[in-house]
This record gives structure tokens, C-alpha cells and sequence, in this order.
């Protein structure tokens, strides 16, 4: 894993030091709330309905053992005794007082970590696959390019003050586990003739107006990737909609010029800013792929698991993905209980997590957009005790990539902006598809939640998706079939008129007994719903 | 208008123009540039029309009419970029906490419409000893000062 040198450390410590002067001046009553908004947002700092929220950020999503020990900690000492894992792989705290802040930041920059950037109109953190460096299928580790890009991103002073928020993604694989082609910018880590570099994809997004990124540039070397980004985010910058918020990601200039037109800017821009000396030397990219090179694995461990628990044997075939060295498996901790809040965890599930990484992981974990928490190294040999573990702190359900494995955003019982609660729901969904094991019959099937048009719940990517709308002052909920995040990514359609939550739970059935019906082989649902398409499907629903 | 303010070290090389320049619109200098010297451009304006005229230009002002449009922060690196090396202002919606990304894309001054606490602008001025990206300022990098490179 990457860790500080003194340079990131004082980075870090001088951004505590300038938010605890902006918190103070904001108290003082200096600050207006216009102006430090978006100086709290840069820091993460939310306003939610019933108080602040904070985001922490988990580059690419890994962290270390007494990095989630400290998550625990704010969590308990700070917040009601939980955190709540969100889709760009960072965790948010959802009752915080502003004037602990500042505290919480100097608390989080002992174990390098921040909140900078996780929210505000600036290049938010870097997203990266789950599986990096333990998946058998990746040509490069994607995290070293995100460090790179994290410092490169940080503080960046041309770029504070987009039309909009900026997220990246990068993978390395051609199976997408990160929702690369629905990013501001998506980054394939890619092979051209023996060279590793960026193949990159621009202006996908959900929220309103979901677009899925189209090909900026085939191949980008790495001692050229910072000015070709510097030149993309360049041209969003000086031209990107300000007028209207809903028009300023970089997905509607790239549609309103097309990308030929957007490419070629970029391009004309990348020839006068490269001689501009503003590239990292590739030592440096050297130096940081040095921090992630492999554990040291045991070798002979043996590939057998005893499998006699079916409850154990269960967890093994749904949780439990290849890793690349022999004798280790990579496990995935589902923070969707039946009947659970979707991607919450309490500080004694932290802490145990961070126990059992230590213990079976080499003390690292990754988080996941899907809001779950993966172990990326355990010995096979240790994923029974793992698993028994887990389950005695309800952290073992068998249930990855099930319809029970949802995403749902916080929702109105939290968020200023939804129109419906999107948690209750998710409850209703799970509890009635994990009776009689319908979810396990029901196969892959990724189910998404927003409670509102801006899409936090991936909504549109979801095999089935839904929406929280409001109509006339009533909470409704509109189903959306045909979504997908991954290498076949798709956007859902709408089915029809909406359903009240119990009516859409009820829908939900219809769509899925039906695909239980018509089902061939062992086709997902997405497939049967390609395959015959949407006519059916409202047959069922509606008729 | 207040005053303005140096956001260069003591040791900058020149003092700035005096506040009351009245710096021409893009659009009147490109029509009739005359014996102008000073330009001031708007968000919207594209800085890469004054490149032909950089060396005569003493005084760019940049418009910040909303301190959240940050247009302006490109507007300047690109001069800068250019080679152009007269007086870059920030004007306008211009507050402490924007100090330093202003400083770092370039700009000279800044005739802000609110007057700065002259302390808090200092601290924000000089709070981060090193920076990541290398920009118009000439600060050494950290992935420079990593290769024993001091710029």
C-alpha cells in the first residue's frame, strides 16, 4: 500500500491547519455560508437535513488495518456509532457537528488520511477497481496510476472551480468492476505492443442525463498521461456550461460539440501545454508502484476448502473470487443483510474488519462501489474461520451480486435533495427476495436504488433500477429495466407509469417471475431482458 | 474597487499598476487597439485572441464576477504559457481562501471587491510549503523535489 512520505504528510497537515482557520472564520460569522461552502464541500463537508455530513476518502478504495481502526473511532466518537460506505468507495459520517470538523480531519491526517476533494466542483477521489493487483485478468495495477492522479488532483489550482464535479475511474482489466464507462473520465490501463498505458474514455455519468463515455484517445503513454489530462480538464474548464447546473458535466459539452470536435480540442490544447514541462518523470510513477508491490505470499498452501457447512459452502461459491496467486482467494464482505441499510457498518463491524484483515489479509482492505468491503488476500485455508467470524457479527450473508446485494442511496431520510426514501425500500426488497431463497434462484442480478433524478444509486445502471420520484407530494417509484455498469454497460429504460413502495416491490416480482419463466440456460436476467426485450416485461407488470 | 493586493513575495521585481488603469474590453482592443497596454477579460472571453499582442501588454486584468466561475484561472496559465510577462490581476468576486490557486495559475495582483483581511491572506499565501503540480508560478513540484530536482 502507498504510504506518506513527508511531503504528503505536511500536505495533509497544512489542510487540517486551513480548514480549522476556515471553520473558525465561518463561526466568526467572516465567512458568509455562500462563501465557505464551497470550501466546506472541498473538505467534504455536506449539509444534509438533519445535520453535517462527512466524507472521507479512501483513494481507489484501499485502506489499511488502522485506517479502518480510525473510521471505528470517528465513528464512535463523533457520529451515532456507524458509517455508511458509498458508491465512489469512500465512507460518510452522517452526524456531524461542524465545530468537530476540524478534529476529525486532524484525527484522519494520523493515518494519511483526508476528506479533500469528496465533494465540491473539482476532480473528486480517484475510483479504482476492487480486485487491483489480486485479480489474475489485469495487465498493470490500476492504483499506482491512481495515486499519481491523486496527488496530481490535489489542490490543483486551475481546476478548484470546474462547471461541475469531476470523477475518475481507472481499471485494468477488461472486465469492469468500477463503472469506468459511466465516469467523467474512464481510464482502461491497457498493452500496446509490450507498453502498459491509458486508453481513455470521456463524458459518461448518470445523474439527469446519463451518458456512457465515448473514446478520447486509444492509447496515452504514461509520460504523457498528466498534460493530456491537464488538456482534457483544460477544455471542460474554459468551456464546459455554467448556466445551468444540470448542463455543466463535461458529458453535455462532449454531447453538445461531439466527440470529434471536443477530441480535437483537446489534442490542439495537449500540443501547447506539453512542452510545458508539468509531466511527473516516470520515476515517479516508478516510485509509487514500488509501495504496491505484492505481499509476501506463502507458497505450497493447499487449494482445497472443506466445504462440509452448506452455509459456509454457500458464502464460499457466491463471495469468493479467483486471486492470482495460488493458495489465496479474494473475500467479499457484504454490507447488505437481510433487512440492513445498504453499505452501513457499525464501529465494532470496523474494527472487527480491520482484526480480520490483520489477521487473514496482510492488514489491507478495499471497499467496493457496489458498498461492500473486500479482504483481497486471504489463504484459502483461513475462509472458514473468516466466514465464522463474519457471521457471528452479521457480516457473513451469502448474497454478492444477488438482488439482495443492492445499491440505494441515503435517501430522503437523510439527503436535502431526494424526493423519496430510498432505504425503507431497500428493506422491503430484501426481506421478500431472500424468502424461500428466491434471491439465490434469481442468479446475478444488480438492483438500483435512487431516491432521486440525480442518480447517486446508480439507478440507471442497474439490471433492474429504481427511482424515487415525487408525485404530487406522494413518494413514487419508477422501475427501469436493463441497466449495467460493467464492460457491457448499458442504460435502463423506464417500464411505465410509477408504483407506490409496496407497488413496486410487487413489480419487481412480476419482472422477475417472469424471467424465472423465460429464462434459457444460464442466462442473468439482463440477458433474457436483451433477449426478448421490454414488451413482456410490462405485459407482466402492467397488464 | 479597494485596493490592490501583491500576491507576489516581498522580492517581486516590479510594483503593479496603479488600480485606477482602465484596462480596455477584449473586443475594443481587438477592434482598435491603439497604444493600449491593458486588457480586461470576461469569463467568457478566449485569452488565446491577446497571444499575437503579449509583448506589448503591460496590465491583463481577469473578471471574476462570481468567485465559483474559475474560467479565469485557465485564462491566466494559458498567457502565462504563452510567454506573456506583464502585470496578470484578478478582479472582481475575489476572496482569501482563492489566493493561493490565483497566485499558483499566475496572477500578479488582485483588486478584489471586498477588502482582504490582510492576515488571513498572508497565512493562505504561505500555508503549503510544497505543492503537487508544477503550474505558472515556477514552484518546484514535489515529485521534482522527490528526484533531488530543485527546479
Amino acid at each position: 500500500m502507498y504510504r506518506y512520505d513527508s511531503y504528503d504528510q505536511a500536505m495533509v497537515d497544512a489542510r487540517v491547519e486551513e480548514f480549522r482557520d476556515q471553520t473558525r472564520r465561518r463561526l466568526s460569522g467572516a465567512l458568509t455560508e455562500d462563501q465557505f461552502k464551497p470550501l466546506r464541500l472541498m473538505n467534504g463537508l455536506y449539509l444534509q437535513l438533519h445535520a453535517y455530513m462527512l466524507r472521507v476518502a479512501i483513494p481507489y478504495g484501499t485502506l489499511s488495518a488502522p485506517q479502518m481502526r480510525m473510521l471505528a473511532h470517528i465513528a464512535r466518537t463523533y457520529d451515532k456509532g456507524y458509517g455508511h460506505f458509498t458508491t465512489r468507495q469512500n465512507l460518510q459520517f452522517n452526524w456531524i457537528r461542524l465545530e468537530d470538523a476540524p478534529d476529525i480531519l486532524a484525527d484522519l491526517a494520523t493515518v494519511e488520511m483526508h476528506a479533500i476533494q469528496t465533494s465540491g466542483n473539482c476532480i473528486r477521489n480517484i475510483s479504482a477497481d476492487q480486485y487491483a493487483g489480486v485479480s489474475a485478468d489485469e495487465v498493470a495495477d490500476p492504483r499506482p496510476w491512481a495515486e499519481l492522479l491523486r496527488q496530481w488532483s490535489s489542490f490543483h489550482p486551475e481546476f478548484t472551480y470546474l462547471p461541475r464535479k469531476f470523477k475518475f475511474a481507472v481499471i485494468a482489466s477488461e472486465e469492469d468492476r468500477a463503472a469506468m464507462r459511466l465516469h467523467d473520465i474512464g481510464i482502461q490501463l491497457v498493452e500496446r505492443d509490450g507498453v502498459v498505458g491509458a486508453r481513455l474514455f470521456v463524458g459518461g455519468g448518470m445523474g439527469r442525463t446519463p451518458m456512457i463515455g465515448h473514446e478520447l484517445r486509444d492509447f496515452v503513454p504514461e509520460s504523457a498521461l498528466i498534460a493530456y489530462l491537464e488538456a482534457a480538464l483544460r477544455v471542460y474548464n474554459r468551456y464546459g456550461r455554467r448556466d445551468n447546473k444540470y448542463k455543466a458535466r463535461i458529458k453535455i459539452l462532449v454531447h453538445e460539440l461531439g466527440i470529434d470536435d471536443y477530441r480535437r480540442q483537446v489534442e490542439e490544447e495537449f500540443a501547447a501545454i506539453g512542452a510545458q514541462g508539468i509531466e511527473p518523470p516516470v520515476e515517479e510513477l516508478a516510485r509509487i508502484r514500488a509501495f504496491f508491490a505484492a505481499p509476501d505470499y506463502e507458497t505450497g498452501l493447499p487449494e482445497t476448502v472443506d466445504r462440509s457447512d452448506p452455509d459456509f459452502a454457500l458464502w464460499l461459491d457466491r463471495n469468493v473470487a479467483a486471486h492470482k496467486a495460488p493458495g489465496y482467494a479474494i473475500a467479499n464482505v457484504s454490507l447488505k443483510p437481510v433487512g440492513g441499510i445498504p453499505g452501513d457498518a457499525t464501529a465494532e463491524q470496523l474494527d472487527l474488519l480491520a482484526d480480520l484483515a490483520e489477521r487473514y489479509s496482510f492488514g489491507e482492505l478495499r471497499t467496493t462501489h457496489s458498498q461492500n468491503v473486500v479482504l483481497p488476500h486471504v489463504r484459502k485455508a483461513d475462509l472458514p474461520a473468516l466466514w465464522q467470524a463474519l457471521d457471528d457479527a452479521g457480516l457473513g450473508t451469502a448474497n454478492l451480486d444477488r438482488i439482495t446485494d443492492m445499491i440505494a442511496c441515503p435517501g430522503l431520510d437523510y439527503c436535502a435533495l431526494a424526493n423519496a426514501r430510498s432505504i425503507p425500500l431497500a428493506q422491503k426488497i430484501s426481506e421478500r427476495f431472500a424468502r424461500a431463497g428466491k434471491a439465490e434462484t434469481l442468479g446475478e442480478l444488480k438492483l438500483k436504488i435512487s431516491g432521486c433524478i440525480n442518480a447517486c444509486g446508480h439507478h440507471h445502471a442497474g439490471h433492474i433500477g429504481i427511482l424515487g420520484v415525487d408525485r404530487k407530494g406522494t413518494e413514487n417509484y419508477q422501475l427501469l429495466l436493463g441497466g449495467s455498469a460493467a464492460e457491457d454497460c448499458s442504460l435502463g429504460h423506464i417500464t411505465g407509469p410509477g408504483f407506490d413502495e409496496d407497488g413496486v416491490v410487487d413489480a419487481i416480482e412480476r419482472v422477475t417471475d417472469l424471467y424465472l419463466a423465460r429464462r434459457e440456460d444460464d442466462e442473468r436476467f439482463l440477458d433474457t431482458y436483451r433477449r426478448i426485450g421490454m414488451a413482456p416485461f410490462k405485459e407482466a407488470i402492467y397488464d | 474597487m479597494t485596493d490592490l493586493f501583491d500576491l507576489r513575495s516581498a522580492e517581486a521585481p516590479s510594483a503593479p499598476l496603479p488600480a485606477d488603469v482602465k484596462p480596455l474590453s477584449l473586443e475594443a482592443f481587438l477592434a482598435a487597439p491603439g497604444n493600449a497596454t491593458a486588457v480586461r477579460l470576461e469569463p467568457g472571453d478566449d485569452a488565446r485572441a491577446l497571444l499575437p499582442h503579449c509583448d506589448r501588454l503591460a496590465l491583463v486584468e481577469v473578471s471574476f464576477p462570481v468567485f465559483g466561475d474559475g474560467r479565469g484561472y485557465s485564462s491566466a496559465r494559458l498567457l502565462r504559457e504563452a510567454g506573456y510577462r506583464g502585470e496578470l490581476r484578478a478582479s472582481g468576486d475575489v476572496l482569501v481562501d482563492q489566493l493561493a490557486a490565483l497566485r499558483r495559475c499566475g496572477f500578479d495582483t488582485a483588486a478584489p471587491d471586498a477588502p482582504l483581511d490582510a492576515a488571513v491572506a498572508k497565512a493562505s499565501l504561505t500555508r503549503f510549503a510544497d505543492v503537487y503540480q508544477a503550474a505558472a508560478d515556477g514552484r518546484t513540484p514535489i515529485w521534482a523535489r522527490r528526484a533531488g530536482k530543485e527546479g
